[in-house]
């Protein structure tokens, strides 16, 4: 559990965090999106005393984080960054086993959670684990970045813009392994991003900050249906806002139980995004809705226009 | 002196060494040099046949090996003495408490760059009397250059992501510089530490000009007394101990190169 | 963190005065001797006057009030042109109804003070407009001359020693620059052409390259030493050469040893020159229908030439040092007053040749960092 009371931070003459007030739960994905600029990425930092409060408090699991001793709480949160960061004189083990080898761990135990990783993040290129960073592609790198901040089990994990830097294809496919990876551990997850569309696909709740303040905090459709005021309304996307909507919203929910159609059919845990591209790819506007290999229904576009949920 | 830049002195050093095979480059000069120490002291003869005008025509003061070890001994306690106050003040001045002193710790590099060896010699004698402790002195003050400057260079090149993930993850500051950033400016570092011995291998020639018993001692008498059978050995020997020293150091400073 | 961090920034203030304040306390500010080649008796006059400076300087780093910064520079520019003033002062004193032979020499506690008075000074003004710097350095030089002239160091055996044998000290500048300046010349005219062979050939891998930096590594003074052989052998073998004062020993065997040396930076400059204009803009160049001549002097020299110039400053300043040594094979220059200052035992003699060179070479890096400057204001 993180909790932000009342926190205030600026740089000099510039305010960077005006008063924010925050709470995020156990177990919880939590995207803070926000402009370049926003102070989103100052926020996050003063998690792991990376940056320090002006004003206010920030607490981890209910204790003030300036009470901690700084280099064991940054021990017990793991952290992932845009640039990665890896130790250029490590190898892909080696940087995977920083933290646990700060805190001591055995090698045994080292090793099997090294290899437990390299497993997870489908890091399955053979001898992988001794090679060195430079020799990766950008998308391996970053694989290992996360791999490296989930390596101590810590329960609260820190990521600043960890996929910016990749191509669409590789970025999709890291998001898709972590919302699993955080699905399957419980992990509480605190993840800062500009993008609109990431923030959706991953985030159990999503907080849109601008100018150092909170606009807006709520499940992404309560974003996208009811945006506070215009700031807001223009960040999620305006009147690409209902494109979004499909990308967050899956089949399951917007399906007509029972009827039939012909075509390929889509999953129901398929976002109504994917079931628009494959009735333009098929040409069809209604196609059969499948859930655990069984014809449940049928999806039609007509719907994905008219409902409201 | 010589090296001054030597952040480009890379440029030609190990791709030459690609060519010439690196044991190679440290095998033959210490052959050489032992050779040379063997052979020497046994060659009067030939010398006599070469200018037989000399009456002396093999240096005896000291025996050669003894004037190779003082002068080993002085650059390697000039070097150490180098490096723990070099890389000390580097350190340093690329912590944030410390970082006020870099443009300071960088004028006093490049200043003390101008001032060439010999000068400092020159200054030191009155301070300390002749003898080895004035070339001491003259060998740290001008050795700690290259070191200093090659360290805060490298240390300053440790990718600041790099340095950010390290605090994230919760290393403390003192193992942050033991384990990433001193790894990381090995190379560099160990660049300037083969430059600062080599550099003092040549000041600690000269340092037999103010008294001091190097292997420069021959070449000096040689040049006073008109005795080139004395030069040519003196001459011969320190070649070939400098270049041992750089093949040597310059294997250890790929291996450190080698990790990034 | 921001705590350390302005504290951080006395730092050089509090470092250097203690320094100051050290040398001013433990070293000697003056030798009196009562010869020119006898060892002198250390003295200390006017400490407490340094002690309050120095003082004053450190407090203004720990307390740090507002204004601070300009005391503390007015102390440095203070120490740098007065402790000159104030060591030919107490040198009169002392003198006055001394022995005619005695000689009153600046000592490590003078050097050390100044020294650290002259980087808090360059710390201090850093930052400030150039104009700022030049007018406090400039000033600071104007009232040492100023005070040279009208006689005030007259008292200090540096200068005596240097009114004593003005002829010979002026002849050997002329030789020593000289020695630089074709060395120089033959390097740039060399390494130069071999430079642009090199970058062409992707040589920098190459056995000159290598050789060059074996070379490199060879101490001067054997290297020197060594040159003695073949050049007198060259000398008696074409009578002619020796007729041109061309012999073992000499300026021409210093100029040979130099030259290699110098030879290696310029050659690995002038790569690195060729190297700064990239690949595309050359073919974008050769597209207009540039011939590769073209391409060097049009588009090549005039963008890497602030890195040739760099280079040349570096060896400019490396030949000036190293042509010191050459004093050792007969080529005179300053270094010869370093050398028979050692062997006299006359350490004044020594001095006048170090300060000497290090004021030649000062002075040639500043007139590099103001071509430079230019060049690059104009680029």
């Amino acid at each position: 559990m993180i909790e932000f009371e009342h926190v205030g931070k600026r740089f000099g003459e510039r305010v960077v965090i005006e008063d924010l007030s925050l709470r995020i739960d156990d177990g919880e994905f939590f995207v803070l999106v926000g402009p370049s600029g926003s102070g989103k990425s100052t926020l996050l930092r003063t998690v792991n005393r990376l940056a320090h409060v002006d004003s206010g408090i920030v607490r981890v699991d209910g204790r003030d984080v300036s009470s901690v001793e700084r280099e064991a709480l940054r021990r017990g949160i793991g952290y992932a960054i845009q640039s990665v960061g890896l130790f250029p004189h490590r190898t892909v083990a080696e940087n995977i086993a920083t933290v646990p080898r700060l805190l001591a761990w055995s090698d045994a135990d080292v090793r099997a959670r090294v290899a437990e990783l390299i497993d997870l993040l489908r890091l399955d290129e053979p001898g992988i684990a001794d090679r060195y960073p430079h020799t990766l592609s950008g998308g391996q790198q970053q694989r290992v970045g996360v791999a490296r901040a989930l390596a101590a089990r810590p329960r609260i994990v820190l990521m600043d813009e960890p996929f910016g830097a990749l191509d669409p294809v590789t970025r999709e496919s890291l998001q898709t392994r972590l919302k699993a990876i955080q699905r399957d551990t419980g992990t509480t997850i605190l993840f800062v991003t500009h993008d609109m569309d990431e923030a959706f696909r991953l985030g159990d709740r999503v907080a849109v900050m601008l100018d150092g303040g909170l606009a807006q905090v709520g499940r992404p459709l309560d974003l996208l249906h009811r945006p506070v005021d215009d700031r807001v309304r223009d960040f999620v996307g305006g009147t690409h806002a209902r494109l979004r909507e499909l990308a967050v919203r899956t089949v399951g929910g917007s399906m007509r139980v029972g009827d039939r159609a012909d075509g390929e059919p889509v999953d129901a845990a398929d976002s109504l995004q994917d079931a628009l591209a494959s009735m333009l790819a098929q040409r069809r506007d209604r196609l059969p809705v499948r859930e655990r290999g069984a014809i449940v229904g049928a999806i039609v576009l007509g719907d994905l226009v008219a409902r409201e949920p | 002196m010589r090296g001054v830049d030597a952040s480009l002195r890379g440029l030609g050093r190990a791709p030459f060494a690609g060519r010439l095979a690196p044991t190679l480059r440290i095998v033959v000069p210490l052959t050489v040099l032992v050779v040379l120490l063997l052979v020497l002291p046994h060659s009067g003869d030939w010398f006599h046949a070469w200018l037989p005008e000399l009456s002396h025509p093999l240096y005896t003061r000291t025996s050669f090996a003894a004037l190779t070890l003082t002068h080993v001994w002085l650059v390697a306690a000039a070097t150490a003495a180098s490096v723990i106050l070099g890389l000390g003040l580097g350190i340093l001045a690329t912590r944030p408490s410390g970082r006020s002193l870099l443009p300071t710790v960088r004028a006093v590099a490049v200043i003390g760059q101008t001032f060439p060896p010999v000068a400092v010699l020159a200054i030191a004698v009155p301070l300390l009397g002749f003898g080895s402790a004035p070339i001491l002195l003259a060998l740290v003050l001008y050795g700690v250059l290259p070191v200093l400057g090659q360290s805060v260079a490298g240390l300053e090149q440790v990718p600041a992501s790099t340095l950010h993930a390290a605090d994230g993850m919760g290393y403390g500051r003192w193992r942050r510089l033991w384990e990433v950033e001193l790894p990381l400016a090995a190379g560099p570092i160990m660049a300037g530490v083969r430059l600062s011995a080599i550099v003092s291998v040549g000041t600690a020639t000269i340092g037999s000009a103010v008294g001091a018993t190097t292997l420069g001692s021959p070449i000096i008498e040689g040049l006073i007394g008109n005795n080139p059978a004395y030069v040519v050995q003196g001459a011969l020997l320190v070649g070939a101990l400098a270049l041992s020293v750089d093949g040597l150091l310059g294997a250890v400073e790929r291996r450190f190169q080698r990790v990034r | 963190m921001s705590e350390t961090r302005t504290r951080g920034e006395a730092l050089p203030i509090l470092v250097l005065s203690t320094t100051a304040l050290l040398a001013a306390a433990f070293l000697p500010m003056l030798h009196v001797a009562p010869n020119r080649l006898l060892a002198g008796v250390p003295t200390s006059p006017h400490t407490a006057w340094l002690f309050a400076a120095w003082g004053v300087a450190i407090v203004c780093g720990a307390v740090r009030f507002r204004g601070h910064g300009v005391v503390v520079a007015s102390i440095a520019w203070l120490a740098v042109a007065g402790l000159p003033w104030l060591a030919g002062m107490s040198a009169d004193t002392i003198l006055d109804g001394a022995a005619r032979t005695t000689r009153v020499q600046l000592a490590s506690g003078f050097w050390v003070t100044w020294l650290a008075a002259a980087l808090l000074l360059l710390d201090r003004l850093r930052g400030t407009r150039v104009v700022v710097q030049a007018g406090a350095w400039g000033a600071a030089l104007a009232v040492v001359v100023a005070l040279t002239v009208t006689g005030a160091f007259d008292g200090l055996a540096l200068v005596r020693e240097w009114q004593a044998q003005r002829a010979p000290f002026a002849q050997a500048v002329v030789v020593h620059v000289r020695l630089a300046a074709i060395t120089l010349v033959l390097a740039v005219l060399t390494g130069g052409p071999l430079g642009w062979w090199v970058w062409r050939r992707r040589r920098a891998d190459g056995i000159v390259v290598g050789l060059l930096a074996f070379l490199q590594t060879v101490p001067s003074l054997a290297l020197f030493a060594l040159l003695i052989g073949p050049f007198a052998w060259l000398a008696r073998a074409w009578p002619t050469l020796g007729a041109l004062g061309f012999g073992g020993t000499g300026a021409a065997p210093a100029v040979f040893a130099l030259w290699l040396y110098a030879l290696l930076p310029v050659v690995r400059y002038t790569v690195a020159g060729l190297g700064a204009v990239p690949e595309d803009a050359r073919d974008a160049a050769r597209g207009l229908g540039m011939s590769r001549l073209q391409v060097l002097w049009r588009v090549q020299l005039p963008l890497g030439w602030p890195v040739l110039l760099a280079g040349l400053r570096i060896v400019a300043v490396q030949t000036i040092g190293l042509a010191v040594v050459a004093a050792l094979i007969g080529a005179g220059g300053l270094g010869r007053f370093v050398f028979l200052g050692i062997g006299q035992g006359a350490i004044d003699m020594v001095l006048l040749g170090t300060l000497g060179i290090i004021v030649l070479a000062l002075t040639v890096d500043l007139a590099f960092q103001v071509v430079l400057a230019l060049t690059e204001r104009r680029a």
